[in-house]
Parts: structure tokens; sequence; C-alpha cells
């Protein structure tokens, strides 16, 4: 038994540079649930793994349900696991983010959450 | 002639419980009670003791292997082992291989808006390929189930914090292929011939999981500031029950309920629970069960670790 363990383990391992997993959400800005003073000017959302953009989404919407970010999702230049959609100039609200991402061993997850903003 | 009604009910499960996803609802694999999903996983190993009362209280521990294989992305088979030691009071040890599990399980129902999943599947404990010694059956028993998981994550704004609550189950029936098993030995005081016959009930196994998830909490509700390692971990209650229907013990159940923590990472979950019997009938020391879990998908995507037919989920 050890050595099936230990023979996984080794193959995990190996293979890590290949290794991909499902994408949970790792951070966000606003935080998840947070309410917030200073207006956005974008959502970020931080993921466990990298993203492939083409096959994601962001979304942010108000509480009418309608989608108000300016949709050009795009993954950050530096960060392959963190996604960005910019916003407009938002009332005070609430305000739901939906997203739905790829990682790029094409495990699809998907989520939601609010954030509050107040003046 | 002596005739006795015996059975030990209460078994420690071996076959793998999977985890899964409804919608945005990640469940973890539990430990001890069944779930509704099909993956490609292995736990190795999965350690539990508890002292049963069998002989006046026989510590029962296991070390089980078991993996599970996608057929198609909603079916799945099963397939699970454990080596078994039992040290009765005041007699040396024994330790033996249980019968061998298989299991099948098919996902026919998901709703990714109320992150519910059902499926219907059945189990078959093969009769004879354990040890006697150890308790193995010398014949077959067979455990078609329903399970179930439902996540909460459709309640109302207003009690977010209950958002993270989900929960995971089991109903089947464990039908053994002999209603009973007689043993003839003889009394070396009397030189009389002793016959001991052990009566095997239909059983309802029935069961569930009460999970509270800090992930989902931390993904979807309010991130309240945990870091890792402690923003991955999921509180969770198992009450894993058997009730006799038949041949002289309906009614009598036995189970435990399981307090525990499991911590589910990338590639792999660990999890511990105590054991805490529900009656003087499973026990009267509490237990404890242990279990590494890979991600068979998430470690293999391309490989092993995806349905052999009709892609992956």
């Amino acid at each position: 038994m050890k050595r099936v363990v230990l023979g996984l383990l080794l193959i995990g391992v190996a293979s890590s540079a290949e290794l991909e997993a499902h994408a949970f959400l790792e951070r966000a800005d606003p935080a998840v649930g947070s309410t917030v003073q200073t207006l956005p000017s974008e959502v970020r959302v931080l993921f466990t793994e990298k993203i492939e953009p083409v096959l994601s989404s962001v979304q942010v919407f108000d509480a009418l349900g309608k989608e108000v970010d300016k949709h050009d999702v795009h993954l950050d230049r530096s960060n392959h696991a963190l996604l960005h959609v910019s916003l407009p100039q938002l009332e005070a609200g609430t305000y739901k983010v939906v997203w739905r991402v790829v990682s790029v061993d094409t495990h699809v997850t998907n989520g939601s959450f609010s954030f509050r903003i107040v003046r | 002639m002596i005739v006795t009604c015996a059975a030990t009910l209460f078994v420690v499960p071996t076959i793998v419980w999977a985890h899964g996803f409804a919608g945005s609802r990640f469940f973890p694999a539990t430990l001890t009670t069944d779930d509704p999903f099909v993956n490609d996983e292995l736990s190795l190993p999965t350690v539990s003791s508890i002292v049963t009362p069998d002989e006046g209280g026989t510590r029962d521990t296991e070390v089980a292997v078991d993996i599970a294989k996608r057929i198609t992305p909603n079916l799945g088979i099963e397939l699970g082992e454990s080596v078994i030691n039992l040290k009765p009071p005041n007699e040396s040890s024994q330790t033996g291989f249980g019968n061998l599990e298989l299991a099948a399980k098919y996902e026919f129902f998901e709703s990714d808006e109320h992150e519910t999943i059902l499926s219907l599947g059945g189990g078959v404990e093969i009769g004879g390929t354990g040890n006697n010694r150890v308790g193995a059956d010398s014949f077959t028993t067979w455990a078609p189930g329903f399970f179930f998981g439902k996540g909460f994550g459709d309640l109302p704004d207003t009690v977010s914090f209950l958002k993270p609550l989900a929960v995971t189950g089991q109903v089947g029936v464990a039908i053994p292929t002999s209603a009973s098993t007689r043993t003839v030995t003889l009394n070396e005081t009397t030189g009389e011939r002793e016959i001991d016959i052990e009566r095997h009930p239909d059983v309802l196994d029935w069961g569930f999981a009460v999970e509270y998830s800090i992930i989902y909490l931390h993904e979807q509700v309010k991130d309240i500031g945990l870091r890792a390692p402690f923003d991955r971990l999921i509180a969770l209650v198992e009450f894993a029950l058997e009730t006799p229907l038949n041949r002289g013990q309906k009614g009598q159940t036995t189970g435990t309920i399981n307090p525990g923590l499991i911590w589910s990472g990338k590639y792999f979950q660990v999890g511990a629970e105590a054991m805490v019997p529900i009656n003087s009938r499973t026990g009267n020391d509490v237990g404890f069960i242990a279990q590494l879990h890979f991600y068979l998908d998430d470690l293999f995507p391309k490989t092993l670790g995806r349905p052999l037919f009709g892609g992956k989920k």
C-alpha cells in the first residue's frame, strides 16, 4: 500500500508542471460580501488556477438584474489566474458578480458573490 | 442445542464516497456516509478504529483502500477492499481481509441552480472473498440505494450565513443472500454438539452528512479574512445508521454520529472524524476515522481522471 501511495505521489510530483485543477475563487476586489465607500473602477477576481480567458466570464449586475460592467473581461498580463472587468461610475447599491471560468485543463467552475457600495 | 440470534450490524463502509459539484457548490467526499456524486478518485487509506460490543468489547481497526472510476460522466463504478484487525478483550487479535466490495452509481438528476444532485446505485459485497476470522461473510450481500445532495446556496440573502450549509445522504437496503449461518461446535465439557445460528436480517442503510463549507462562505458569501489553509475547511457531522428490518432484529438501530473536519486542496483532501456510538448496541467508546483522498480528475485530467466514454463533465 505504501508503494502505491508513493507511486501516485511521485507521478503527481513528476508531472506537476502540467497539473491543473478546478479553479476556485481565491480573492476578489471588491471583496466577497464587502461594503465599500470608494467607487470601484473594476472588479478583479483571483482564482487558484490559470484561466482560459476566451472561455471565461465575469459579469456585474445591479439590484434590478441589469448588467452594468463594460463587457471587457480580460486576463491580467502578469497573472493568468486573475481576471478584470471594468465598471462605469456606479451608484450606491448592491451589486452581484457572476463568474464562470474554465481552467487551462478545461475544468469548469462557476459562482457568484455580492458587494455593496455606500456613500 | 443453542440457538442465538446475532449479527454484526455495525461495519465501517469501505466503498469510496465521491466529491463533486452541483452548480457553484463543491461537495467534499464524505468519510462514512454515501453521497450522489460520480467521480474519479482514490481513498488511500481510510483508517478507522472503534470498540464494538462483540465478545464484550472488541476493538475493530480497519485500513481500507477504495477507487472510483467514471464510465460516462454520469455513471461510475467503485471498488473497495479493507484489512481488518479484531482484538477481543483478553484474547489475541485476528487480522485478515474483508470481503471485496463493488458498486455502481448513476446520476439521474442535477440542478445547478438549486445545487441538487440525485443518484441511484447498487453495491455488492462478494461473500467468501475475505477472511472468516475477521467476520467476513461467506455469503454475498446486495445493496441498492438512493443518494442525494443539496446545497443551500439558494436561500435568501437575509440568511446568507446559512448558504454554506449542505446535506448529502443515502437510503438503501442491504439484502444478504443467506438468511442465516449455522455453525456446529463440540462442547469439550459436556461432549455435546452445539449449533449456533446467526441470523442475517435485511438492513436499512441510511445516513446523511450536514456540512458547513468555509470554501463556499469564502467564495460566495463573505470573505471573513481566513487564508490558507483555513479557507479550505469544511466542518461536518455525519450520521451513519443501520436498522434491521426482519429476522428477529427489526428496529434495532445501530450507528454512529461523526463530527469532524475535511480540508480540501487542489488534488486531495484529508478528513478526520470522531465516531460516537448512538447506543450501547453499537458500542460504548468513541472511535475515530481518518482518510487521505485523492482527486484523480484533478491529478490526471487528460488520462485516468476522465470518463472512459462521453468526454468530461
